[in-house]
């Protein structure tokens, strides 16, 4: 397929114009831009890449982070360990050995992956962007065609610069209406995964428009984007407008003088023509949402915090039930109990869907002047070492303090838990990150997926509620 | 890469959707720094219920997996594919996969099956009477045969020449090596590189 002269979407403009090579009834050859590495996903492609004696073709297209291994409470030990250890320590060799700039642990540029790339500036309007982590997607709050990849694929961009992908499928999603207050990104984009599920947008792009996305920051269309993946899509993107090109003037890697105008004028072609069509369309009004949690153990079997568990008994679908039945189980929950009397045991505020300053903010306002539940254990983690530094800056951390809750170095933490935060076997969360799934933060951990200041209102009461409920 | 044509083997009924890469293998063994090993680590913490359908005997050398909809959703994760080649699996079947599992799939020579719902729950019923039974993957035909059962099968006709010849993508795009350089030299020199740049602000 060429590229069409009809109106075309965003998502179809970016691929156009990153074609290398079309063939009939072949996948196309896409040029990528920014290749991203983090160390958990990536020491069998270097190895690959060495067992084929080849080498990186543009080490200046690509940068390593360190950050689902790296600890959060003192980074100047080394990594007890050993495994993970060895991971970060080849991720250093590697990186050495072709020439790719790295991130360290305790560099001022350090972070999540997906916080650390918007954040110098590195995703821009119309580039494709790829790594080796499915959260890719948040970079698409850009205008980016941002999405994840797996191992071999890593070092096929390594070797290349290219990916061999078949066309994506269009998929809109237009949010009408604005946010109430009170109610966050997170919440807006944990009700869409509720509507449309999770395979909801296999194979698509989706594209958020309408006056609540516009509405959005930059932090508040990343969460968005972050959680695309979660409703089964390949990659979400939001069209760029002022407030893009707002954050991205005097970051790091952004042009500058006579470079600004020249990507500016570029950047602003990155817009869906009227007339596009869509192989997708869900339309979705924001204004009459309310907090949204998870009950179960994948991202869609979820429900407004003022209501209940779900029933397997009342669910059409012979798989959903059984689905709903064995979650249940797990999350060790009974069918009807409101949400708001389910106690927490810790709180996980972080990650690269919540882990920017904003979520910093949002928790920090609940918590002023509160402290933190008996018995329950908060991890607090900025998604990158700015974060941390601006948190202190605005003296979040003070207040984070007095409410009993340390601001740690930044990372993946309790999201993945692969670094030494992680739950024991039948504790309970209120997380802010993305995935509910059994065992994600730690074996038998039992997560409810929540925005940041419904977590930090659940810390304060020890049980699932919004921060309006600690004022009543 | 080893070619794949047609595959005869055992499969093993999972009974179960939306089964993310999470629970294939558990991100705490994502500290492996090889291809080799995962297998151990499979369905890490399913495999402690006694019940669980891969601690039956009668499946221990099955080579093919019968899945309900949704398989390996989730996390990008390729050691989820290793883990179940690590453990001797030839194919997966589900009615639905995660798109990057897909693709990490043919990247390893996993044959990804896509069959329908029925189809699903009838192989399940044929394998759960007879273990070993000899189930059929043919890629040429795009066919899963089970005792008298026949199910088509769609898949990418690229996917397939390249996994039926076990080519690997990198030297396919190798033969492409000017075409790239030729596109490099028409990139915006604006568009932003990764080497140090201005202080942090
Ligand atoms: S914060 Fe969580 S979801 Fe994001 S990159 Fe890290 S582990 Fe993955």
């Amino acid at each position: 397929m060429t590229a069409s002269a009809g109106p075309r979407t965003l998502a179809d403009k970016v691929w156009d114009s990153h074609v290398v090579r079309q063939a009939e009834s072949e996948p196309d050859l896409l040029y990528i831009d920014l290749h991203l590495l983090h160390e958990l996903n990536t020491p069998v492609s270097f190895d690959l890449l060495r067992e084929s004696g080849r080498t990186v073709r543009r080490p200046d297209l690509t940068l390593g982070t360190e950050d689902h291994n790296t600890p959060t409470k003192d980074i100047t030990k080394v990594i007890e360990d050993h495994a993970a250890r060895h991971q970060v320590e080849l991720m250093r060799s590697n990186c050495e050995q072709f020439g790719i700039e790295l991130h360290r642990l305790g560099d001022e540029r350090q972070g999540i992956v997906h916080v650390i790339a918007p954040e110098l500036g590195l995703a821009q309007p119309g580039m494709t962007i790829v790594c080796c982590d499915s959260h890719t997607t948040t970079q698409g709050a850009f205008g980016a065609l941002a999405f994840g990849i797996g191992t071999s694929q890593v070092a096929h961009v390594l070797a290349t610069q290219t990916l061999r992908m078949g066309r994506m499928k269009n998929m809109r999603v237009t949010v009408n209406g604005a946010l109430p207050a009170g109610v966050s990104t997170k919440d807006l984009v944990l009700a869409l995964i509720h509507e449309v599920g999770t395979a909801g947008g296999q194979g698509h792009v989706i594209e958020y428009c309408g006056s609540a996305i516009e509405g959005l920051s930059m932090e508040g269309r990343m969460t968005v984007c972050n959680m695309s993946v979660e409703a089964g899509a390949r990659a979400g993107m939001v069209a760029p407008d002022e407030t893009t090109f707002a954050y991205l003037k005097g970051r790091p890697h952004a042009p500058t003088g006579a470079d600004w105008k020249v990507e500016l004028a570029e950047w602003r072609t990155f817009r869906t023509d009227p007339g596009a069509v869509f192989d997708r369309e869900v339309v979705f009004d924001a204004s009459t949402l309310s907090p949204f949690v998870t009950w179960g153990t994948n991202p869609a079997q979820s429900v407004r915090l003022d209501g209940v568990v779900a029933d397997p008994a009342e669910l059409d679908d012979p798989a959903a039930r059984q689905a709903a039945r064995r979650a249940l189980d797990y999350m060790g929950l009974a069918p009807g109990t409101a949400m708001r009397d389910i106690g927490v045991d810790a709180v996980f505020i972080g990650s690269c869907t919540n882990g920017r300053i904003e979520d910093l903010r949002a928790a920090a306002e609940v918590l002023d002047g509160r402290s933190v539940a008996d018995g329950v254990e908060v991890v607090l983690v900025p998604g990158s070492e700015s974060v941390r530094r601006q948190a202190m800056d605005e003296g979040l951390d003070r207040v984070f303090e007095k409410a009993g809750i340390q601001l740690r170095y930044p990372g993946c933490s309790m999201c993945a838990a692969v670094n030494e935060d992680r739950l024991r076997a039948g504790q309970r969360a209120a997380s802010t990150n993305n995935r509910n799934f059994e065992g994600r933060q730690g074996k038998g951990s039992r997560t409810h997926v929540v925005s940041p200041a419904v977590a930090a209102a659940s810390a304060v009461a020890g049980r699932l509620c919004s921060p309006e409920d600690l004022e009543a | 890469m080893e070619p794949f044509t047609v595959h005869v083997g055992r499969a093993v009924p999972l009974r179960r959707t939306n089964v993310d890469t999470d629970q294939i293998i558990p991100v705490r063994f994502l500290t492996r720094s090889s291809i080799a090993g995962y297998g151990e680590n499979l369905f890490n913490d399913w495999r402690d219920d006694p019940d669980f359908v891969l601690n039956d005997p009668r499946f221990t050398d099955a080579s093919i997996l019968v899945a309900g909809t949704d398989f390996g959703i989730g996390s990008s994760r390729e050691s989820a594919v290793w883990a179940l080649t690590g453990r001797g699996f030839k194919a997966v079947l589900s009615p639905r996969f995660g798109d990057i599992f897909y693709g990490n799939a043919l990247s390893n020579g996993l044959l990804p099956v896509t069959v329908d719902e029925a189809a699903t729950k009838a192989l399940w019923e044929l394998i759960e009477r007879d273990p070993s039974l000899a189930v059929t993957i043919d890629l040429g035909a795009k066919q899963v045969r089970a005792a008298s059962l026949a199910v088509p099968f769609e898949i990418d006709s690229h996917a397939r020449w390249r996994l039926m010849h076990g080519l690997d993508d990198v030297s396919l795009t190798e033969h492409h090596t000017a075409r790239i350089a030729d596109y490099e030299s028409r990139r915006r020199p604006t568009m932003p590189t990764t080497g140090r740049r201005r202080e942090v602000s």
